[in-house]
């Protein structure tokens, strides 16, 4: 999944401060792109059936059992048709992009702030700490990401925290390597210089003036990696290995549905459309940032 | 060179021990140990006793590293504690099914990928860049198990062209064989041919417009000559490096379209090793699949230096 990563955001990194004006025209380059736009709409209305899933799905996700209709096709009571047990599929599909999100903006966020973290210090201080750090980095990264992801839900077992750590350990290097790049590019900036020159202390160098500065490429790393992260929980439920059994994930519903395919297609195609379009969905937004936050990179 | 070599062999040897160390530590944060694995129901106190001291399991954790690998040094990867088979020999007779999984998706990546990549630079900024670069960002986000699923459904369960799983090996005939891989190679492909696309575009944008290539054309080339002579040449190192890297990512994914196509391969066997909880088996495979990717990295930071040799002053190309 990870490896699928073409893009990258390092070179986003600004070794001189960007001005006060930069900032809007970002935003400008940013919302002229009409596919980006469209991308932050879909991912605007996967939050929206995140936070009123209760609201908006007809049925129940898990106890909402049509007993006269068990695998019937789309129809106008179930639009996307109903799955072995009679339930709604998209009722389903919408409580769905709860867990999606849920286990992608945490486990993320881990990664983020863990991998930022290790990244930010072995960049700025250099030596022994980047040494020691990026080895242990290089560890995490010489497993293909889905098979230590595997490796570690079959230690913990099959839960939805669970599935969050693996996620979390497995795109921590990532988010590393990308704090750790950008740090090594500021700290050689002319500001770092006179900071350090007027005795202003490592911690206060690094929140103020490193970290604002190395922002842009983490951005676009992470809306990269709720991409993956999705893609990631959806593989592990596929495989047996992800959230609980009887969750609404999209991952589940596809591994229930693959098995009937041949008289009932809608169950296994729906879930897997919507796992593309939010996977679509961020892979669009964090392209067009990393286009908007550094126009020299623009093809 | 020499010294980017001896450099980045010396970065390696850490990392193989840290691997090691990852895989040897992960089964053992496990409950149970491989005596209560192995005995199971006919669980005895004094049997597991035996079993623990047959295996080391009775002795310090440091030591129990150093004897595991010791013997992983010399390709013993040790027992399965199902059915008491080596190790070694289970991956290395389901390897050539996964070798052929993943060298035949690249093969579909690399000659997909690249023609529509240098297309659609050269069409760049229209329909046919746009429709390439979209398809590009679909290639990357569509899950190859949900692929892998609508495929079976078009081309085995309705149109009935291709078998919708299993394998048949080479030596029960090449007809038979290609025509069980050829949906998996999709699946798996896809994905990597979207990458693939996606960076022969933006490093043939790149090399069009350098000076070389305009006074190729300027001399009154025809620019099929620049771009075939001049410009693919060198916007191709790249593009290698970054099909040997997705190597590692054709590994992990395997096991993914293995489990749909219910094809025998790495993937599936660490996948059952798994489900029976069989972990020196997923131990072996883990350290081996880990291994592997770290010497195809090993050697492609090689291969580009030497295709590049300004990189032997820079540094690797990295992992992912």
């Amino acid at each position: 999944m990870s490896a699928v990563v073409s893009t990258s955001p390092t070179s986003a990194i600004r070794t001189d401060p960007p001005p006060r004006t930069g900032r809007w025209q970002t935003i400008r380059r940013f919302t002229r792109n009409r596919l980006a736009m469209l991308g932050a709409s879909v991912i605007a209305a996967m939050i929206l059936c995140a936070i009123a899933a209760r609201w908006l799905a007809p049925f129940d996700p898990v106890f909402g059992v049509d007993s006269s209709a068990y695998l019937s096709a789309p129809s106008a009571t179930h639009p996307l048709g109903t799955d072995r047990f009679g339930r709604d599929v998209l009722s389903r599909i919408i409580h769905g992009a709860r867990i999606s999100l849920y286990a992608a903006g945490v486990s993320v966020a881990i990664a983020l702030v863990v991998g930022g973290t290790l990244g930010l210090l072995a960049g700025y201080f250099r030596g022994h700490t980047d040494a020691i750090l990026s080895r242990a980095m290089d560890v995490l990264i010489a497993f293909p990401d889905i098979l230590l992801a595997l490796a570690i839900m079959a230690v913990l077992g099959a839960r939805l925290i669970n599935v969050i750590l693996a996620i979390g350990v497995v795109y921590t290097p990532i988010f590393a390597r990308v704090a750790r790049a950008a740090a090594m590019q500021v700290r050689a900036a002319p500001y770092i210089e006179a900071a350090r020159a007027v005795g202003v202390r490592h911690p206060r160098i690094l929140l103020r003036h490193v970290l604002p500065n190395i922002a842009a490429p983490l951005i676009v790393q992470t809306t990269l990696s709720f991409a993956f992260a999705i893609l990631a929980e959806a593989a592990l439920s596929f495989l047996g290995l992800g959230v609980e059994p009887d969750a609404a994930s999209w991952g589940i519903m596809l591994r229930d549905g693959k098995d009937r395919m041949e008289i009932a297609w809608w169950v296994a195609v729906f879930p897997g459309l919507a796992i593309t379009l939010a996977v679509l969905a961020f892979n669009t937004v964090g392209d067009a940032l990393r286009d908007a936050l550094d126009p020299r990179l623009r093809t | 060179m020499i010294g980017f070599l001896a450099r980045r062999i010396l970065i390696a040897i850490p990392v193989l021990i840290g691997v090691s160390l990852v895989a040897f530590f992960l089964v053992r944060l496990v409950p149970g140990d491989t005596a209560t694995a192995m005995l199971g129901l006919n669980y005895s106190p004094a049997e597991a006793q035996v079993l623990r001291e047959k295996y080391g399991l009775d002795r310090s954790l440091p030591v129990q590293y150093a004897m595991w690998i010791a013997n992983v040094a010399r390709g013993d990867l040790g027992v399965s504690s199902v059915g008491g088979r080596s190790v070694t020999t289970t991956i290395l007779r389901r390897l050539p099914m996964t070798l052929q999984l993943a060298a035949g998706a690249l093969v579909f990546a690399l000659l997909s990928g690249v023609p529509l990549g240098v297309i659609s630079a050269m069409r760049r900024r229209r329909t046919a860049d746009y429709a390439a670069s979209f398809t590009g960002l679909i290639g990357i986000s569509v899950p190859g198990f949900w692929l892998g699923t609508i495929l079976i459904l078009v081309f085995s369960l309705h149109w009935r062209w291709f078998p919708s799983g299993d394998f048949v090996p080479l030596s029960r005939g090449l007809v038979e064989n290609l025509r069980h891989m050829v949906l998996p190679w999709l699946a798996l492909g896809l994905a990597v041919a979207a990458v693939i696309m996606r960076m022969s575009r933006s490093t043939m944008l790149e090399v069009i417009g350098q000076d070389y290539v305009r006074t190729a054309r300027a001399k009154g080339m025809t620019e099929p000559r620049v771009i075939f002579r001049h410009a693919l040449r060198n916007a191709l190192v790249p593009v290698v490096t970054i099909a040997g890297l997705q190597l590692g990512y054709l590994l992990g994914g395997s096991v993914v379209i293995e489990a749909v196509f219910s094809l025998p391969g790495i993937g599936k066997l660490a996948l059952d090793a798994i489900a029976q909880r069989d972990y020196p088996l997923l131990q072996g495979v883990i350290l081996f699949v880990a291994v592997c990717f770290v010497m195809i990295n090993l050697l492609i930071d090689v291969l580009y230096a030497v295709l590049d040799p300004r990189i032997a002053d820079g540094g690797g190309t990295g992992g992912r």
